[in-house]
């Protein structure tokens, strides 16, 4: 993992004194809060419905053991109690007084976290694949890239107040868990056929009211080139993009109006001239970075584990959670943990401060000190010893956090919705914890194998409806919740926007609605089929005709 | 609004000059009618490639930000100064206030008509930060960079 030199903690301590300097201008009145917004956003505080919410970077997903500590202590300390883990691999509190938020800040840059760029116009924190550094898929561990580009774009000074938020996620697997496709740039590290690694840089994906899934720009790019192509991109869109109307404002729009060409052009051309401008960081400068993120001493073990077969053997909710919850890994004899923050009927997300301490002690025992957050709103713990997965499981279930769900119909991604959020049509908290009871039974969801539910309560998309295999997004019609159903979105690599399936459905509806989308697919699929390979083979039809048959 | 400059590392109150204006239409259309012209504004919509001429006989090239959050001129300043070598001051104009006053500084702005409350304070916004991640317009030497001599004095 890396850690701070003093460099870093530097500037995350003269931030947090920035902040408070600000704060402190804004209780006295000098600052206005059309005037202080700007800057609480570039630290996280966003003013919602009931209260401020702070959001706590979580760079590309990856804590240790002290900083889950840290972050369950500040929900006692600070908040009521709990946090909420995002789709965007961050935390956030939901209830903290703005005059303690210095303090929080505080508390967590003594373990080296902040909350700097996690809201504003300005390049968010950087976004992961959570099996980074674990799993055999990936060419190498996508983390130090990642790592650099928190660097560079910290406090950009030319990058701060772009037309709209901007989002990287970099991904070095083949399986894409970092949904690369739907962000404003996704960067995927691969090998070309001469056996060089570097970046397909894709731009202009993202989801919200004009969802589009990203255009290549460069197929391949040196890895030693990252920083200044990035820079390229992004001062084309500073200059280029649109100001006159923030729904129009992301890159994605900019993109799709020059056309994927020419904006890759325009950037070329940029690029051309910055690229050996001492953007790029030197060698020795990776190779510090790289050297943190160098592979744990893993012990020789065998791949299989008699232990393990046993216990699973005779527990069979413990095999059940060891078919769902844990992935390969790619040293013999050690387990990826997915652990699910997805309980039957809970809140997608929500964990509280006792939980948060205990995954804490596990992971320090039995994962190597690491954890990571997912954007589907799940914690790992990266490198668990097979032989250790049942205690590991024993603990997780003492602590309500061992619910076998993994990729399936209750693991459901929701956004906060009108629970919470100012913008919302509906509530999206209480759809998901409806549709999780409805199908509670683990067996039966363990039948039906991966399908991503996916709610946002309205069209900023924010629980990324339109890559769920349903998608669910709340609207509002004469001022009562509706919810419009999309069929068929991906955001692995198979990338896909869902369609409408038809008119909108009210909250009673839309848990039948699931239930019998569920149902044609039940009695449709073939062979090994997932519900959104049925979906595409089938199409549409059959599933709207069950939709709305009888409705 | 109070006129602020910045010399070696610190800002200070600067005596308004009078300053012969010119926009960059006009005086592309009719350089002769404004020989006498010592600014020149650009529009943050303005792309400096295409501009094409010299810039170096103004004293002043005054940059706009028309809301502090549009930061078009950010990008303006870094390239008048690293791509096309201009020298003379570059002026803030518009919504320039104390908290984008250091970004302002980096990207190679050494003058700022302030529009926010208490002017003699904004210096301390450029004493914030002691070091900065990547390079920009100004001689701050990137992190990177410090690591690199720090290691090679070790
Ligand atoms: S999708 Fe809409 S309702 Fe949900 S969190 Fe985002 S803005 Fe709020």
């Amino acid at each position: 993992m890396y850690r701070y030199d003093e460099f870093d903690a530097t500037m995350v301590a003269e931030r947090v004194a920035q902040f408070r300097g600000q704060v402190a201008r804004r209780l006295s009145g000098e600052l206005t809060e059309d005037q202080f917004k700007p800057l609480r956003l570039m630290n996280g505080l966003y003013l919602q419905l009931h209260a401020y919410m702070l959001r706590v970077a979580v760079p590309y997903g990856t804590m240790s053991s002290k900083q889950m500590r840290r972050l369950g202590e500040v929900a006692r300390k600070y908040d009521r109690g709990y946090g909420h883990f995002t789709t965007r691999q961050n935390i956030q509190y939901n209830w903290p007084a703005l005059v303690d938020v210095p303090d929080i800040l505080d508390d967590l840059a003594d373990v080296e976290m902040h909350a700097i760029q996690t809201s504003g116009n300005c390049i968010r924190n950087v976004t992961s694949d959570q099996y980074a550094g674990a799993t055999a898929e990936e060419i190498e561990d996508p983390r130090p890239y990642c790592e650099m580009i928190r660097q560079w774009s910290t406090f950009h000074p030319e990058f701060s107040f772009l037309p709209r938020k901007f989002k990287i996620a970099v991904t070095a697997a083949e399986h894409d868990r970092a949904a690369v496709k739907v962000h404003d740039i996704g960067l995927r590290l691969y090998r070309n056929d001469e056996g060089e690694t570097g970046f397909e840089v894709i731009v202009g994906g993202g989801l919200g009211r004009t969802p589009y899934v990203g255009h290549t720009i460069r197929k391949f790019l040196p890895k030693k080139y990252l920083l200044s192509y990035l820079e390229a991109i992004l001062r084309v869109y500073n200059l280029e993009g649109r100001r006159d109307n923030m729904y129009k404002a992301r890159i994605k729009i900019l993109v799709n109006s020059e056309g994927a060409e020419k904006f890759a052009e325009m950037v070329e051309d940029e690029w051309a001239q910055i690229k050996d401008k001492d953007i790029d960081l030197p060698r020795e400068e990776i190779a510090r970075i790289n050297d943190y993120f160098a592979a744990p001493a893993f012990e020789k073990l065998s791949e299989e584990s008699a232990a393990l077969e046993e216990k699973k053997a005779a527990d069979k909710d413990f095999a059940r959670w060891v078919r769902a919850n844990t992935a390969a890994h790619k040293a013999p004899g050690y387990a990826i943990v997915n652990i699910s923050l997805k309980p039957i009927g809970g809140i997608p997300g929500d964990i509280s401060d006792v939980q948060m301490e205990a995954v804490a002690d596990i992971a320090e025992k039995y994962s190597l000190d690491e954890i990571r957050a997912t954007h589907e709103q799940n914690l790992v713990l990266p490198h668990v010893k097979k032989e250790d997965l049942y205690t590991v499981y024993s603990a997780l279930k003492d602590a309500d956090l061992a619910t076998a769900n993994i990729g399936m119909v209750s693991d459901i991604i929701a956004c906060p919705g009108l629970d919470y959020c100012s913008l919302a049509n509906a509530r999206s908290i209480p759809i998901a914890q409806r549709i999780s009871e409805r199908f509670a039974d683990l067996d039966s969801q363990e039948e039906l194998g991966e399908i991503k539910i996916k709610i946002s309560g309205c069209i900023n998309a924010c629980g990324h409806h339109h890559v769920g295999h349903i998608g669910i997004l709340g609207v509002d019609k004469k001022g009562e919740e509706f919810y419009q159903v999309t069929l068929g979105g991906s955001g692995a690599e198979d990338a896909a926007l869902g369609e409408i399936a038809g008119r909108g459905l009210s909250s009673d509806q839309v848990v039948d609605a699931v239930e019998k989308l569920v149902g044609v697919y039940r009695e449709r699929r073939q062979d090994n089929e997932r519900f959104l390979d049925t979906y595409r083979r089938l199409g549409a039809e059959p599933f709207k005709e069950a939709l709305y048959e009888a409705a | 609004m109070k006129l602020l400059k910045l010399s070696r590392g610190r800002l200070l109150p600067a005596l308004e000059e009078p300053l012969a204006e010119v926009s960059l239409d006009a005086w592309r259309d009719n350089p002769q009618e404004h020989a006498e012209a010592t600014a020149l504004t650009i529009s943050n919509d303005t792309s400096l490639a295409d501009v094409k001429c010299d810039l170096h006989g103004f004293s002043v090239i005054i940059l706009d930000f028309p809301a502090f959050k549009d930061g078009r001129a950010y990008s303006q300043a870094r390239l008048l100064r690293e791509r096309y070598g201009y020298t003379g001051e570059i002026r803030a104009r518009g919504d320039v206030l104390r908290d984008q006053i250091f970004f302002m500084a980096r990207c190679g702005f050494n003058g700022f008509e302030f529009s926010g409350p208490n002017a003699d304070e904004a210096s301390a916004a450029l004493e914030e930060f002691s070091f900065a991640y990547q390079p920009a317009a100004d001689d701050a030497s990137p992190i990177w960079r410090k690591r690199l001599d720090r290691a090679a004095a070790a």
